[in-house]
């Protein structure tokens, strides 16, 4: 063990007792009584659906719906003119069947690298694992139609495809339906943006700038 | 009822008009009105500045005078508001004064908490034909919650045209010795308090607690001798609902 | 700011002394700094519409939850629990974070936490680092010490980046170029933003940001390390959370090897479960959005998704003295959200350079103080910048008692300092003394009308112009009232002489 070591061994030990000494001894029950259902029980999925839609529209999100039969020429409308589009490596074949452009298929053969994403007119299609409908959110964990972080990242346009039965009403519930809270979970609400200048949201600057939502069912 | 005045230290010597109006209007009801001579002060000041142990006696003298009335009332936010949150407090190392704390803040009303909740009135039978603003302070409107009921009476006066203060919920700046302490913070929110009640175009600017009105009417009045506007007088409410008697 | 040398190394340090430092000791007392403050129009009137509109948009956030008041009392009930387990669930957090490939590291105040790092930086090779936006990093001085060990550092959130670029300090907790308006924020991105298109630089926030995305490309997409704090760290899973706007937060996150994140002990939260509580509350109360456009969450690391390395610095600097006091310990719940300074009427006038610290407005007032001392530079000034208008406690996410703190802190001041002499203990405790018994109160009254008498018989309407020191900072913007010639209870003993109850409308 070398002196640092040491010293930080000893840091340790340091907090942990000094807490231990301060800390106070009473414990505490936590009252859970905000809401963990739907406000209105057994609201149609139909709302929970048109609130999804409100509320990333209200982000500046472009929202497209279908049914499950129209997904390939919906998504292909969507994407127009891009000339290449990144799936994630376990991305469902038949999502792009209708996409005349080039598509990059990551891990295939090898990962994608930083400067491959950094194209210009690139767009990237995940999908995701949950959608919270109150907070306009969709969850990615990494899943195979959903694939490493960066896919979602460094492209300029970001489209997600979820599916109704995805979608939920709360924040609590969302969480509640992620299978394994270690995996690497981002959590998007709209295209990027900063309330830094005046405290006025603008979109806008380091994520994707473009977010378009499929919503499929 | 029988009412046991708190008229507070500041009402006492700086504002009695303000007692003199809560003993009116409380008669005029039909209720009697009593004041126990030991009163002094809260102990407010003392407290808010961090010193405990001085407020301490005070906090053992109010118990000891009111107890054993039916209902307390006091024409000052902030001092109610001290005897409610900050006695229980202060109190907590003492058993005894916590219980006599205990037994004596219930009975111990705000005016309008007295006339709306314990008296279930609203028209007090004034009139008072003046343009008149009201500035919820921060004590009645964040600890008390008072709410509507000051404006409830207000409302029901005959002749008051009440309007709408812009940014009401805000602080004036007094704070006690924040005033001083802090002098030149006060002035700069003072000065956006004042604004925003002559731009009302009020005559009167009304509320709960004297010394917020001392600290806002001072600041309205130096800036009408130095010319910007027309003077705003400050005045609390009571002395607005103790305003003539009508006969219908 | 003062205390943003580098330290030595934990070795070094001197033993026994575990108070807080760092950028969170006021050099000046706050009422000499908000003067300062207070000259500055620009400054209002930027502080004035930032905190308006911000404040609007929470109102209006907040009033769509109809369970906001139980999500509060969750939040605050979770952090107390949080504060009362806290070993146990800091051993926990420990062993689950190295589980998933983590290394955890212990500081016990700031010196020792910018040693940790900088040796970590160094260990890597790198000369650049990438900065997340970290209330924890502000607070150690963390860019002072790597700068002065020849690391450039590049903070990539705006509001940074602008403080940076401008060689100024932080002024608010969430958003720390608050005191610029656009205009001024395009002049220092035109005068010193290497390689920025003056040609497309307007003063369009969204030409802002559109300059900052271009000047920072290509800084993310070579950048080595990168160094984070966190808003919540999960014990039950080992789990680390950052909230963010821009896409900074997630490039500094996913694209560099080394990632190190340093994070309060007080971050922790018992349960990836209690996320659902605290992923409510601090959007709506920082920037007044149902959700804020990026969270992430990284568990140690991820073979083929992101850094290969993780370093998590859990740091003490004066929070285990703050946890000791009973009534200022709830200061530790604190998520950093800043609406209590976006309400406050202080902060809105003076902002955030007057409170000395990085920590600015009411949360400011009391935490800085209790995580450095009373003692500490101007620092027992700050518990005194406050009306006590109750507005940060009404909004507090989960409902730390500012006012009461405040109350409290004073306290400890007064108490701390009562073998000196003070003129104004002396006059609180003669007024206690006065006022505890009616006839010496009934004697003062009557001594202080008689002695307003003659000023009475000199001012016109009863109002006083200008006063001696100390209320002569009462009257140098307000006219003071005079006692009024008869006290109320003089009223009511002639009244009570003369048979009691009368219709009370004689004059006074």
């Amino acid at each position: 063990m070398t002196r640092a070591d040491e010293a930080r061994g000893s840091a340790r030990e340091e907090i942990l007792a000094r807490i231990r000494a301060a800390r106070p001894t009473t414990s505490v029950a936590v009252p859970r009584r905000y809401r963990t259902a739907p406000a209105v029980a057994g609201a149609a999925d139909a709302d929970l659906l048109d609130l999804l839609v409100d509320r990333l529209v209200d982000y500046r999100a472009t929202v497209r719906r279908c049914a499950p039969v129209d997904l390939a020429e919906a998504l292909a409308g969507l994407l127009g003119a891009v000339p290449t589009v990144v799936v994630p490596a376990g991305a469902p074949e038949h999502w792009l069947s209708a996409y005349p452009g080039r598509i990059r298929r990551d891990g295939d053969p090898v990962p994608l690298t930083v400067a491959d994403l950094d194209e210009p007119g690139l767009a990237v299609v995940t999908g995701c694992a949950v959608a919270v409908a109150q907070t306009g959110t969709l969850v990615l964990d990494g899943g195979p139609e959903q694939g490493r972080r960066l896919l979602s990242l460094v492209p300029d346009h970001h489209l997600c495809v979820v599916r109704a039965d995805q979608v939920v009403a709360g924040v609590p519930e969302g969480l509640a339906r992620l299978a394994d809270p270690t995996r690497p979970i981002t959590m998007i609400s709209g295209p990027s943006a900063t309330s830094d200048i005046e405290l006025n949201r603008v979109e806008g600057v380091h994520g994707p700038r473009r977010l378009d939502v499929l919503l499929v069912g | 009822m029988r009412v046991a005045l708190f008229v507070t230290c500041v009402n006492d010597l700086m504002f009695p008009a303000t007692g003199r109006a809560v003993v009116r209007v409380l008669e005029r009801l039909g209720h009697t009105v009593e004041f126990p001579a030991a009163q002094g002060c809260c102990g407010q000041m003392h407290a808010n500045s961090g010193y405990r142990a001085e407020a301490l006696p005070l906090v053992r003298n109010f118990v000891e005078t009111f107890a054993g009335y039916e209902a307390v009332v006091a024409p000052s936010g902030s001092c109610v508001a001290m005897v409610r949150e900050a006695y229980p407090r202060l109190a907590a190392g003492d058993p005894d004064l916590a219980a006599a704390v205990n037994e004596v803040v219930p009975r111990v009303h705000e005016l309008s908490e007295l006339l709306v909740d314990v008296l279930g009135v609203t028209d007090v039978g004034a009139s008072f034909p003046h343009r008149v603003t009201y500035h919820p302070t921060c004590h009645g409107l964040r600890t008390l919650r008072l709410g509507d009921r000051p404006l409830r009476l207000l409302r029901a006066v005959r002749g008051l045209d009440l309007v709408d203060l812009p940014g009401a919920e805000e602080c004036c700046g007094f704070g006690g010795t924040f005033a001083v302490k802090n002098a030149d913070v006060s002035s700069a929110m003072l000065a956006d308090k004042c604004a925003a009640i002559r731009d009302t175009g009020a005559a009167y600017v009304a509320a709960a607690d004297n010394s917020c009105l001392a600290h806002i009417g001072g600041g309205l009045s130096r800036q009408a001798r130095l010319g910007s506007g027309a003077p705003v007088r400050a005045v609390h409410y009571a002395e607005i609902l103790a305003g003539p008697e009508v006969h219908p | 700011m003062s205390g943003g040398a580098p330290g030595g190394t934990g070795a070094q340090r001197r033993r026994g002394d575990r108070r807080g430092h760092g950028n969170i000791v006021a050099p000046l007392p706050f009422p000499a700094a908000a003067r300062r403050e207070l000259g500055n129009p620009q400054l209002r009137a930027n502080l004035r519409r930032a905190t308006h509109t911000i404040r609007d948009r929470r109102a209006r956030v907040v009033g769509e939850t109809p369970d906001w008041a139980h999500l509060r009392a969750a939040g605050a009930a979770i952090k107390d629990d949080v504060l009362a387990r806290l070993p146990e669930l800091l051993e926990q957090f420990e062993a689950a974070a190295t589980a998933a490939g983590a290394t955890v590291h212990w500081a016990r105040d700031a010196a020792e936490a910018r040693a940790l790092v900088t040796d970590l930086v160094r260990g890597t090779g790198s000369a650049e680092v990438v900065k997340v936006k970290s209330m924890a990093t502000q607070e150690i001085g963390l860019n002072e010490a790597l700068a002065e060990a020849g690391i450039t550092v590049v903070e990539t959130d705006l509001a940074e980046l602008i403080v940076q670029l401008a060689d100024d300090t932080p002024s608010h907790i969430l958003v720390p170029a608050i005191h610029y308006n656009r205009r001024q924020i395009r002049e220092i991105f035109a005068d010193r933003m290497p390689g920025v298109d003056l040609d497309a630089l307007t003063d369009e926030p969204a030409a802002l940001a559109e300059a900052a995305r271009r000047y920072l490309r290509d800084r993310f997409l070579n950048a080595r390390v990168a160094i984070s704090g966190a808003n919540f760290a999960v014990a039950e899973t080992g789990t680390l959370v950052v909230v963010e706007s821009e896409g900074n937060g997630r490039m500094c996150l996913t694209l560099p090897e080394t990632l190190i994140s340093v994070v309060g002990v007080e971050k922790l939260l018992p349960t990836f479960r209690d996320l659902e509580v605290f992923l409510q509350l601090l959007p709506r109360s920082a920037t007044g959005e149902r959700m804020n456009p990026y969270t992430s969450m990284w568990t140690g690391v991820t073979p083929g998704d992101g850094p290969r390395a993780l370093h998590v610095v859990l740091l003490d600097n004066g929070r285990t003295d703050t946890l000791a006091d009973p009534v200022g310990r709830q200061a530790l719940r604190c998520i950093r959200c800043s609406a209590c300074l976006n309400v406050c009427p202080v902060y809105e006038r003076v902002g955030g350079h007057a409170y000395g610290s990085v920590y600015p407005g009411p949360i400011g007032a009391i935490l800085s103080p209790q995580l450095t001392g009373l003692d500490a530079g101007a620092n027992r000034s700050l518990p005194y910048a406050s009306t006590l208008c109750g507005a940060c406690f009404d909004v507090c996410p989960v409902r730390i008692d500012i006012p009461q703190v405040l109350v409290h802190l004073r306290q400890r001041d007064v108490d701390a300092r009562r073998g000196q002499p003070s003129p104004e203990r002396m006059a609180m405790r003669a007024l206690s003394w006065v006022m505890r018994d009616r006839r010496r109160y009934a004697a003062a009254l009557r001594a202080a009308r008689r002695g307003a008498a003659p000023l009475r018989l000199l001012t016109a309407g009863g109002e006083v112009r200008r006063l001696p020191w100390p209320l002569s900072a009462w009257t140098s913007s307000r006219d003071a009232p005079l006692p009024a010639a008869r006290t109320f209870r003089d009223w009511w003993a002639e009244r009570t002489a003369h048979g009691g109850r009368e219709d009370g409308r004689d004059q006074g």
